[in-house]
């Protein structure tokens, strides 16, 4: 028998192909024929056959169901009779399972106009979550003070370990590096006032107080603000954090306590260690590209930037610290509970560090120019 | 009944995430020393009622009373006192991931007792070998399967000798035979610590063969549908959706 819709008598005898994985077979062009055959004559019944040889899937299934479905529609039978014992079988399955009711509704249609606006009412959630939570971590840190906070002293020089002594390599390259771009970017604008030496000073003030903090803490964002998010929103999966509530202990002190000290004890060191290394990525250029003499620019260094100036940066630093440290704990602390959600968490402090990061060297900057820093 | 054999009582109580209403008007008493089941179909609001017993989630109006403490009218230091009263086991074990076992034991005791080390070292071994874990002091939560993960929750969750001992879905994903070995234990427990056992399960198998009394929360009427003895309930069902649940056959159908 030939895969096809005939009529034999009044009724239609759909053949169906094999169909097995192949696309040779236009299942939409079968059913729609036999559709429009039985619209268009006195059909009594539909009767179903498989061509010679024809092995029956999936497919054969949903053209059958998508047929007899109109049929039933205009009382017109289906006769599966003779189809495999298995066809049947399932056909009468798919009616009769009982299925739960399917509520859920579809992706709604984007609006440009609607995500921002959402965007910006979450944005502005974010602010206020993060800030209460910016307090609770500040109680708690009130709490260590008063010898009352409970959390695992060995945690705290795990993570120090973790932050510190672990991030050298890459703070100590990123530093390095932008001492050298800023040394060469310097140079070319510097050379056409003949003032090449300047590139001494500019690279000893504007890294020690804005570019090393800065890209310390974003390193420190990227690698620590995500860790901790992760390892938060994890324990959130498991129901660790709902254990240590059960037991009494502060998340707060017990998670955010240790992870916010380790940073704030770490990164005043880390923007040190990465002052040293621009200044020194700027007296590599210096002293082998422009050609200044060794103690020429060393002195010139030293005359551009004072304490303040290192303070101010390190002070940043301290300041950058605990924000990465509490957005990613924030973060992995109103984790959801999969694992994408841990993902996300990470991400969402990654991007939220790096934001506040940026605002908060903006207001420095303001407030170092009206009180005369 | 006196109030005196009442371990918990949860009187009229609403839950809610949000706008969201999981269950309504929840009545029922746990007895001290019985083992209490909680049932209902998945999605219903089991894990979320457990945590309104145990203090991570306030109801949105009605009572959770301690013998005769309003739980949710204390005050937090209250409600942290009494809680060192419970133990719970997580679904997952929830065991400290970053601990050993051992550590995972020990913490509440260093943080809540004056044991001396020696103590609480000897305290955790025998915890450990009560639920079939002597020995594995050392070991890190990943480095054990699924079934011990339990134990080992059940180990901590009894750490500071709870009086009631509260379990979710202990038997889920385990094999039958470690599922049965942990309803022993659970029967174990609670004949030699007397404690207050409520669990919630959908093992039939542990439901008859553990359970004293229970209750049943339907996720579709969003209410407590059936409260009593497990036999009772067995026997004659209150409504269709508990026989379909208690006796696995369709509704309608005997
Ligand atoms: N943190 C949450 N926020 C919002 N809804 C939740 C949360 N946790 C659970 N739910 C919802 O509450 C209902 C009951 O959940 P749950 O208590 O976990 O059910 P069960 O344990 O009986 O399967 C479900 O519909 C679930 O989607
Ligand atoms: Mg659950």
């Amino acid at each position: 028998m030939e895969a096809g819709t005939t009529i034999v008598g009044n009724i239609l005898h759909v053949v169906l192909p094999d169909s097995q994985f192949s696309n040779s077979f236009d299942a939409a062009a079968l059913k729609a024929d036999a559709v429009q055959l039985i619209d268009a004559n006195e059909i009594k019944g539909v009767k179903y056959f498989l061509a010679d040889g024809a092995a029956w899937n999936s497919q054969s299934l949903a053209v059958i169901n998508g047929i007899s479905k109109i049929a039933t529609k205009k009382g017109v039978q289906s006769d599966l009779s003779e189809m495999p014992l298995g066809v049947s079988k399932i056909l009468a399955l798919s009616k009769s399972a009982a299925s739960d009711v399917a509520t859920k509704s579809g992706p709604s249609s984007f609006n440009l106009f609607e995500a921002l606006g959402e965007q910006v009412i979450e944005a502005w959630r974010d602010v206020k979550e993060t800030s209460s939570f910016l307090v609770d971590a500040s109680r708690s840190f009130g709490r260590l003070f008063t010898g009352k906070a409970q959390y695992q002293r060995s945690d705290l020089s795990l993570f120090i370990q973790a932050t510190g002594p672990q991030a050298l390599i890459i703070v100590g390259v990123v530093n390095l590096l932008l001492g050298v771009i800023l040394a060469f970017m310097g140079a070319v604008q510097l050379k056409l006032f003949g003032a090449e030496i300047f590139v001494a000073d500019l690279v000893a003030f504007g890294h020690t107080r804005e570019i090393a903090p800065m890209m310390t803490a974003i390193v420190i964002a990227g690698r620590t603000g995500a860790a901790y998010a992760a390892q938060l929103g994890t324990m959130q999966v498991n129901e660790e954090i709902d254990a240590l509530k059960t037991f009494g202990f502060s998340p707060m002190d017990f998670l955010v306590l240790p992870r916010m000290l380790a940073l704030a004890l770490m990164m005043p060191l880390l923007v040190l260690y990465a002052d040293a290394l621009g200044i020194f990525g700027g007296y590599l250029i210096g002293v082998y590209t422009l050609d200044f003499g060794h103690m020429q620019y060393i002195v010139q260094t030293q005359n551009s930037i004072d304490l303040t100036d290192i303070l101010y940066g390190v002070f940043k630093g301290l300041v950058f610290g605990i924000l990465v440290a509490v957005i990613g704990c924030k973060e992995g602390l109103s984790s959801g509970r999969d694992a994408s959600a841990v993902g996300d968490a990470a991400t969402k402090a990654v991007v939220n560090g790096i934001l506040a990061i940026i605002v908060a060297t903006a207001i420095f900057s303001v407030l170092a120019t009206a009180l005369g820093i | 009944m006196t109030t005196s054999d009442t371990a918990i009582s949860i009187q009229n109580m609403t839950m809610a995430y949000g706008d969201f209403v999981i269950q309504r008007d929840l009545n029922f008493d746990i007895r001290k020393g019985e083992i209490f089941i909680i049932m209902g179909d998945s999605g219903s609001g089991k894990s979320t009622l457990l945590k309104h017993m145990i203090g991570l989630k306030r109801p949105s109006s009605g009572t959770v009373l301690y013998d005769d403490m309003d739980f949710w009218a204390a005050s937090e230091s209250e409600r942290k006192l009494a809680s060192r009263r419970f133990g719970v086991l997580y679904q997952s074990g929830a065991l400290w991931s970053v601990m050993t076992l051992a550590e995972n034991i020990a913490l509440p005791l260093r943080t809540y007792t004056d044991y001396s080390e020696k103590d609480i070292t000897d305290i955790v071994a025998l915890k450990l070998s009560l639920v079939g874990l002597a020995g594995f002091e050392g070991f890190y939560p990943s480095e054990i399967s699924g079934g011990m993960k339990k134990r080992a929750g059940l180990a901590r969750a009894m750490a500071l000798d709870p009086e009631i001992l509260f379990f979710d879905e202990p038997s889920a994903g385990l094999d039958p035979i470690s599922a049965k070995r942990l309803d022993d234990l659970i029967i174990e427990l609670r004949d030699g610590l007397g404690a207050t056992i409520a669990i919630v399960t959908h093992e039939l198998a542990s439901i008859f063969a553990i359970g004293d009394r229970g209750v049943f929360v339907d996720a579709d009427a969003k209410k407590q549908t059936a409260l009593g003895k497990i036999d009772d309930l067995r026997n004659a069902p209150p409504n269709a959706k508990v026989a379909e649940f208690l006796n696995r056959s369709a509704p309608g159908s005997t």
